[in-house]
């Protein structure tokens, strides 16, 4: 993995390796999603940290067209971020529902969520 | 305490064409047409425009396009274009070119196509990378998403969000310009095709053409003109955000800090507010602008809305041109807000108008809830 790379493109070479990586400040600790390079209080110390994977349904929406129905929604991940994302295998869910990453490989490799039972 | 810009400036021109459908014709053509209705309304001649702020949605150097078209030789020009709120900010922008003296007679313009040319909406707004792989369909996505966020935190219904669309649909029975006339109720609402979960093809703006133009001039030579001024009172803007993905809170917008700010700017207080021309892009956005400029608490947009409280008769005029639910969405509808606030103030406004219109709020919109510009105008009576 070349990290030396922007942000973008680091991200997208770890997604095409199935890995799912988010940016941490070093001092702060904040995440940072979608990858920049600079924090929100302006930290560039970021380093590359793998995902939980884990997050909760924060909005959803079924986009409906000739060509079928997609679901399109917000997930707030454990670490803070929240990012645009589909769950799969669904219509839909409620909003709240916990939902786990996993890198669905491919031509564009993407992160999808998939439902799981609730978490105690 | 108000802004030394309240009340120094006016709208003594205004212009529109081709609202509706204009089959044949370019987005520039209408707007040159717009142009051409603000000058003779005014009284002015081409030549006396020396300032011009442009957005549209095919031109990415518009105030360029719009002066080269137009053969204007103007001292000042901004293209700012944040979406549908870029004419909100115009006037700001304008109020303090022509209260520095860099300018005289500023003209803020725009025009589309958009249905005749293909019936959808045209953006030049690029995808954002880190939403691309899901294939959102912006704007509607991003209004979806906030409309269920809205519904589950507040309680907000489908019904409730159906109100907003036939209030907008009654004001446009008044008004003879209006795309959309004719019956609509709130189970029409509810039966539209399901677009978006949960708006409907009925909670979404019109596409339609349209164009609009309005000329600016300081406020000491306002009453030369043929028509009554109509004052630029103050306007602030507010933005947090660009990707629906980087809205902190789904449910509250800028509008919440523009607001303030502009009231405090323009010396206005919410009562003396008659009319507010509220950027309806979808049926969630009056819901939320209401909420956001402090006309009902946070969460009671959708409850506020009811029983006719901002259709004709109502106890607060909203959106009394039919909005963009059902006068006009070219596109970028923010020009028409001021069209509307103008004509209200002048009092043009035919079977809609309001006993009293000495204040409008205008609040534009831009992007998925992202920019946020509110502005006041002002009738003589306001300063």
């Amino acid at each position: 993995m070349d990290e030396g790379a922007g942000p973008q493109k680091v991200y997208e070479d770890y997604l095409a390796r199935g890995r799912f990586m988010i940016q941490r400040a070093r001092a702060t600790g904040e995440y940072v999603f979608y990858p920049r390079t600079l924090s929100a209080s302006g930290e560039t110390d970021l380093e590359w940290v793998e995902a939980s994977g884990l997050g909760t349904v924060y909005a959803i929406t079924v986009n409906r067209s000739r060509d079928g129905s997609v679901n399109i929604a917000l997930v707030d991940l454990d670490e803070g971020p929240r990012m645009m994302a589909t769950v799969v295998g669904v219509e839909t869910v409620p909003i709240g529902t916990q939902v786990k990453a996993r890198v669905e490989r491919g031509e564009s490799p993407r992160v999808v969520f998939d439902p799981v039972e609730p978490r105690p | 305490m108000s802004h030394s810009l309240r009340g120094r400036t006016a709208i003594v021109g205004l212009g529109l064409a081709g609202v509706g459908e204009a089959p044949g014709f370019s987005a520039m053509e209408l707007l040159g047409l717009s142009v051409r209705a603000a000058l003779d309304d005014a009284g002015l001649k081409l030549s006396d425009i020396d300032a011009v702020f442009a957005a549209t949605s095919s031109h990415a150097f518009a105030s360029m396009s719009v002066t080269e078209y137009l053969g204007l030789r103007p001292k000042y020009f901004d293209s700012t274009n944040i979406g549908g709120s870029s004419f909100e900010m115009h006037l700001l922008q304008a109020s303090l070119a022509l209260e520095a003296g860099l300018c005289d007679v500023a003209l803020i313009c725009y025009g589309s196509n958009q249905r005749t040319a293909g019936g959808r909406l045209v953006s030049m707004s690029e995808p954002q990378w880190h939403e691309t792989p899901y294939r959102p369909r912006h704007p509607i996505t991003a209004y979806a998403l906030a409309t269920a966020r809205h519904m589950h935190q507040y309680g907000t219904s489908r019904e409730m969000l159906a109100d907003v669309a036939v209030a907008a649909r009654q004001w446009a029975n008044l008004n003879p310009d209006a795309f959309a006339r004719g019956p609509l109720t709130r189970d029409d609402v509810l039966g539209k095709r399901m677009v978006s979960d949960p708006l409907t093809s009925g909670d979404c703006c019109l596409v339609t053409d349209g164009a609009a133009a309005c000329l600016l001039v300081r406020a000491e030579r306002a009453k030369d003109f043929p028509k009554p001024p109509a004052y630029f009172l103050g306007a602030a803007g507010a933005n947090w955000h660009r990707s629906i993905q980087a809205m902190p809170d789904l449910t509250v917008t800028a509008a919440s800090e523009s607001g303030p700010r502009a009231f405090a700017l323009a010396g206005v207080s919410r009562e003396d507010v008659d009319l507010l021309m509220l950027y309806d892009a979808f049926t969630i956005n009056t819901i939320l602008f209401l909420e956001d400029l402090g006309f009902c608490p946070k969460g009671e947009g959708g409850r506020f809305v009811q029983d006719g409280r901002i259709a004709p008769g109502g106890t607060l005029a909203v959106n009394t041109n039919g909005g963009g639910l059902s006068c006009v969405h070219p596109g970028m509808y923010g020009m028409f807000l001021i069209a509307e606030g103008v004509t209200q103030i002048r009092g043009e406004a035919g079977e809609r108008q309001l006993k009293r219109a000495d204040i409008a709020l205008l609040h534009g919109n831009g992007g998925t809830l992202s920019s946020q510009v509110t502005a006041f105008l002002g009738s003589e009576a306001a300063l």
